[in-house]
């Protein structure tokens, strides 16, 4: 009996989501399949893949966002196996220190790149007081790239610790008696059994960089035109709404594609057990 | 012996990369130049004037507002709902938690779009609608919090205690809430943690006139970036060490009681 009313205690949830989750969607499905006159066509749905600057931006967006995936793959995985290695007195500590960043305002890293990247920035007046040249990656596909593999490489380093933390080192020994050298227990043993962290870690990269705008807009200078970007056009600058729900859906239907081909992730959500 | 500085070598370096714009930035705020990034002495004067200013106060204002009331609405909504849950039978909770995951799941920049494209029919936007937004997405984060904690409930201790005479309500205070509370609380500190970062969702459901730190900071970084900013970013980053530091620290204090 009183499971049934312990039910009803989801009531407002469930409200909530109708209004504020499935409502919201609906109406981007009806100004994506909609003309400005309310009827309907599948014209803003094809312009995201005939039109110039959209079929550009889709594929610059998948170009950057598998790059930045890449980058932080290569340079999180030997942070992990290295920490999970070092058998420190205060491990907790030291992973607290790789994750700290993240948890300075999203903004303020990336007027932190700005900072270090721009024209007179920091890192060009070091170079110039060494007597060497300048750098000049702000404004390019580059710094978008930079910024985005500084943001999002926790998200990699930590489904991907947390696998590797579950690797009991008796395994490993066992392979060693067996006569595993070092190069087949890293590709039979620990990749095998990190495969869930890699996977969690390649989501949580590849779906906020492809769908970034805010990071392209300040560190692209407007000359790097993502999806988002041309989304964020349609909707703040040129009030052209269907155009822009048609991007958008096309865009839902690109996250979960990459979903579906990376297969249903982070069952357990180890990635958000950050607490 | 060569392998081991290699590997410390290479954590050093990705700590460097971490950590450079962070000290840049708090090196900057203390910096007595306004235009060019040359050391011009030392100085307290940007965050005098990040004081004063009257925009970066206003969006400090409306961010501690936003996150604060944001995350104790969806942590009450996200714990009840992970009550009901847990009572439902397997397919009602499939259902709810495939519910639960489009907000987690879906870009940030389609979730604040399609929340502007309902909100605008209804009001204006302004502050109503982002406090609706950042509630939103905050709820899936308690939920997942607290579902775990609460399915590790031992139901028979809480029954035992109403065959004892205890009230419900005592019995749950008593004998459930122990039990799930590290799990609420987690759910709210992660609540108030993604209230604090998000920028797209607040940027789409914002109306004029309202700005969080974030959209502040955008609008502003198209223009150029103030020093008073610096100030704020260090004064904002040290918060969050303290914050973090004592999260961490307290449950240790308590395991050391027992």
């Amino acid at each position: 009996m009183y499971k049934l009313r312990q039910q009803f205690l989801a009531g407002p949830y469930l409200i909530w989501i109708v209004g504020f989750i499935l409502l919201p969607l609906l109406m981007i499905v009806y100004y994506a399949f909609t003309g400005s006159d309310g009827s309907f066509t599948l014209e803003y749905i094809a312009a995201a893949f005939t039109s110039e600057t959209n079929r550009r931006s889709i594929a610059l967006s998948l170009e950057l966002g598998l790059i930045c995936t890449l980058i932080c793959l290569v340079l999180a995985y030997p942070v992990a196996m290295i920490l999970n290695g070092m058998h420190l007195k205060n491990q907790g500590f030291v992973v607290f220190l790789f994750m700290l960043p993240m948890w300075m305002n999203f903004m303020l890293r990336i007027l932190a790149w700005k900072l270090l990247l721009s024209k007179n920035g920091v890192i060009n007046s070091v170079l110039a007081s060494l007597g060497l040249g300048r750098v000049s990656i702000i404004n390019t596909p580059a710094a978008v790239v930079l910024g985005m593999v500084y943001d999002f490489l926790p998200f990699m380093l930590l489904p991907i610790y947390n696998a590797m933390t579950r690797i009991r080192t008796d395994w490993i020994e066992a392979a060693k008696d067996l006569g595993a050298g070092s190069v087949t227990i890293f590709f039979r043993i620990i990749v095998p059994l990190t495969a869930s962290g890699i996977i969690s870690g390649i989501v949580m990269v590849f779906v906020p960089s492809l769908t970034s705008f805010a990071i392209s807009q300040v560190l692209g200078g407007g000359h790097v035109l993502l999806i988002g970007n041309v989304i964020e056009q349609n909707f703040m600058q040129g009030a052209q709404w269907n155009a822009g729900s048609g991007l958008s859906f096309v865009l839902m239907i690109f996250v979960i594609a990459s979903m579906a081909v990376f297969g249903m992730i982070d069952r357990d959500g180890e990635g958000t057990a950050i607490w | 012996m060569v392998k081991k500085s290699l590997q410390r070598l290479y954590l050093f370096l990705i700590f460097v990369f971490l950590y450079l714009p962070i000290i840049v930035l708090i090196v900057l705020s203390f910096n007595n130049s306004r235009t060019r990034v040359v050391w011009g002495g030392f100085t307290f004067d940007w965050y005098i004037s990040c004081f004063q200013d009257e925009k970066i106060m206003s969006a400090f204002l409306t961010t501690i507002q936003i996150t604060f009331l944001s995350a104790l609405i969806s942590t009450a909504i996200g714990t009840l709902a992970a009550f009901g849950i847990s009572a439902m039978k397997k397919r009602g909770q499939t259902i709810c938690l495939g519910a639960t995951n489009i907000p987690l799941l879906n870009a940030d920049i389609v979730t604040g779009i399609s929340m502007m494209l309902l909100f605008v029919r209804f009001m204006d936007l302004g502050f109503m609608t982002v406090l609706a937004a950042h509630i939103t997405f905050s709820i899936p984060y308690v939920i997942l919090n607290v579902l775990p904690k609460l399915k590790a409930v031992n139901r028979s201790t809480y029954e035992a205690a109403l065959d004892l005479g205890a009230t419900p309500l005592y019995a749950f205070y008593r004998v459930t809430w122990p039990e799930i509370r590290p799990g609420v609380f987690s759910g709210f500190m992660m609540a108030i943690t993604m209230s604090l970062d998000d920028f797209s969702i607040t940027y789409f459901t914002k109306g004029p006139g309202v700005n969080t730190l974030s959209t502040m900071l955008y609008t502003e970084l198209r223009k150029g970036i103030k020093p008073e900013l610096y100030a704020l970013s260090t004064i904002l980053f040290f918060i969050v060490l303290i914050v973090l530091l004592l999260g961490n620290i307290r449950p240790q204090r308590k395991a050391q009681q027992l």
